[in-house]
């Protein structure tokens, strides 16, 4: 396939820097552009996969020097995510046997699209607007969740919670990242703080090491299912987003962020609507031949 | 190389060579030319056929359903050529009959584009025909109007055959006919090679062949990027 270097170094450095910023895996973003690109969807999401585990390993590491990784509660997200994604990988293929693997693709890339960059908006704008405050303390109020059985002692998250939700929240993670070629960060991440109550210090690194098993698994998956893994283009999405990551982490500490997350919203909506368009509007040919001959 | 059966000893009425029989596709391929050249004895006309290997295609149809286009139906044609020209020294209609055109599947109009067993009976199967023609014609796949033959006084003759960038890998059949009075009277085949090679042609043989070495091998090839991105960005 002939796509532009520079474009796609381009592209994996724009993502890098953001991911970097906000802690989330980047792959949100970079799977719809990919395949805004002319890249077949099923390649984007294998490939991009591949390129997550690279990011995420990078940002692991900045944030191990800095002790801001639960690895136990990582382990157990992790469990539940090599579950799901093992699972997200088969019916993945099995869509994609019935042709119908691009549109369930696009049809989820809108869905959460939509509802992370509306949230995401509403939220930053809300942000721009409210003065300064301090966040209050955190009331630890009873829900059902405590009821829970399993429960294990998470020690760097200050922590006693039934192991079941952090596997629940890994398996819905695991199948996102097989079928959308995300991370899964834009649902670990709240998932974590809201639900499991995690403080927010930890929050990012711990589902960055979550993801790298989860990306990886993926990987392997779909390159031996599907063979649907470019290394080629991973390798020059990794160059642009591995650097782009670090600068972003750095510059997360320094940056006003109330401005830069607005942009962000907006850019997610932006190709939440593109890709919206394109379902709803009448294709070029009714006809389409399908992938069985590839070369 | 010609690959004529020589049985008889008496002059052919038709020979034919190619400039190179391999098409080698290598890193930067964009496409490739190859020349046909051959000569008749006494006048005649000809025509060129060039067929890619034969393979199964799925052609699937979109319907509008809650307002989203979603594939629905589908067919699949058995045994079609992944790549289709013709080439002849003036229009075909005006020296062969539909009839011998049928006979030897010579023209795009004139393929047989076989339904494989479970969509035999179902209706509309001449749409999807058209739109697997339609379809290849805009990958380049499957030739828009035929090509030229071109006579160098009354026996000699060359054409061009163009290989888009995107042709499969595999076995070619080059079918050159002499058509005199309406009738076929010699059939000459060719075979041409369209091979990978290079760098390019590794990485895909390794993803298709060690699916499990080669998922593994991204995934240290990520994790190694990443350790590597972090260490020199901290001596930085």
């Amino acid at each position: 396939m002939s796509v532009n270097i520079f474009l796609i170094l381009g592209m994996g450095g724009m993502v890098g820097v953001l991911s970097g910023l906000f802690g989330v895996g980047g792959g949100f973003l970079m799977t719809p552009l990919l395949i805004f690109i002319g890249i077949p969807p099923a390649v984007s999401v294998a490939t991009e996969a591949n390129q997550i585990v690279a990011s995420s390993v990078s940002g692991v590491l900045a944030h191990w020097r800095r002790a801001s990784v639960d690895f136990k509660m990582g382990m157990v997200l992790l469990v539940g995510g090599v579950a799901g994604s093992t699972f997200g990988v088969w019916l993945f293929t099995i869509l994609r046997g019935m042709g119908q693997i691009d549109l369930v693709i696009k049809i989820s890339y809108v869905a959460f699209l939509g509802i992370i960059g509306g949230l995401m908006f509403i939220e930053s704008a809300r942000a721009m607007v409210r003065s300064k405050r301090k966040t209050p303390a955190k009331r630890h109020h009873h829900t059902w969740m405590h009821g829970l059985p399993f429960k294990m002692r998470f020690r760097r998250s200050r922590l006693y919670v039934s192991a079941l939700l952090p596997l629940a929240i890994g398996v819905v993670v695991g199948v996102l990242a097989a079928i959308m070629g995300v991370g899964g960060g834009f649902v670990m991440v709240p998932a974590m703080i809201y639900i499991l109550g995690m403080p927010t210090a930890v929050v990012v690194g711990t589902s960055l090491f979550q993801i790298i098993f989860v990306t990886a698994n993926v990987t392997v998956l779909q390159a031996v299912n599907n063979q649907t893994v470019d290394i080629l283009l991973a390798m020059l999405l990794m160059i642009g987003g591995v650097i782009g990551a670090q600068i972003g982490a750095r510059a997360g500490a320094k940056l006003k962020s109330e401005q830069l997350r607005i942009l962000l919203a907006l850019m997610v909506i932006g190709v939440c609507a593109k890709l919206a368009y394109d379902l709803v509007s009448m294709p070029q040919d009714l006809f389409s031949l399908g992938g069985l001959a590839a070369h | 190389m010609v690959l004529a059966a020589a049985s008889q000893a008496s002059a052919k009425e038709l020979v034919v060579d190619l400039s190179k029989s391999v098409v080698a596709i290598t890193t930067s391929f964009s496409g490739s030319e190859l020349l046909l050249f051959g000569a008749t004895e006494g006048k005649g006309d000809v025509i060129v056929v060039v067929r890619g290997p034969l393979r199964n295609e799925i052609i699937r149809r979109k319907e509008k359903i809650a307002g989203i286009w979603v594939n629905q139906e589908e067919m699949v044609f058995e045994q079609v050529p992944s790549f289709y020209a013709v080439a002849s020294n003036r229009p075909m209609d005006e020296f062969l009959s539909s009839k011998i055109r049928s006979t030897y599947q010579i023209g795009i109009d004139y393929l047989d584009l076989n339904l494989s067993e479970e969509y035999r009976a179902a209706s509309g199967a001449e749409n999807f025909r058209r739109a697997l023609i339609r379809n290849k014609q805009k990958q380049g796949l499957y030739g828009r109007k035929p090509g030229d033959v071109i006579f160098l006084g009354n026996r000699l003759f060359r054409s061009q055959l163009i290989f888009p960038a995107n042709v499969a890998v595999g076995s070619y059949g080059v079918d050159v006919f002499l058509v005199r009075d309406g009738a076929v009277t010699s059939v000459e085949t060719t075979l041409l090679t369209v091979r990978k090679f290079g760098f390019e042609a590794s990485v895909f043989n390794f993803a298709h062949r060690n699916s499990l070495a080669y998922g593994i091998f991204a995934v240290l090839i990520a994790a190694f990027a990443g350790w590597l991105a972090g260490a020199i960005f901290r001596k930085a």
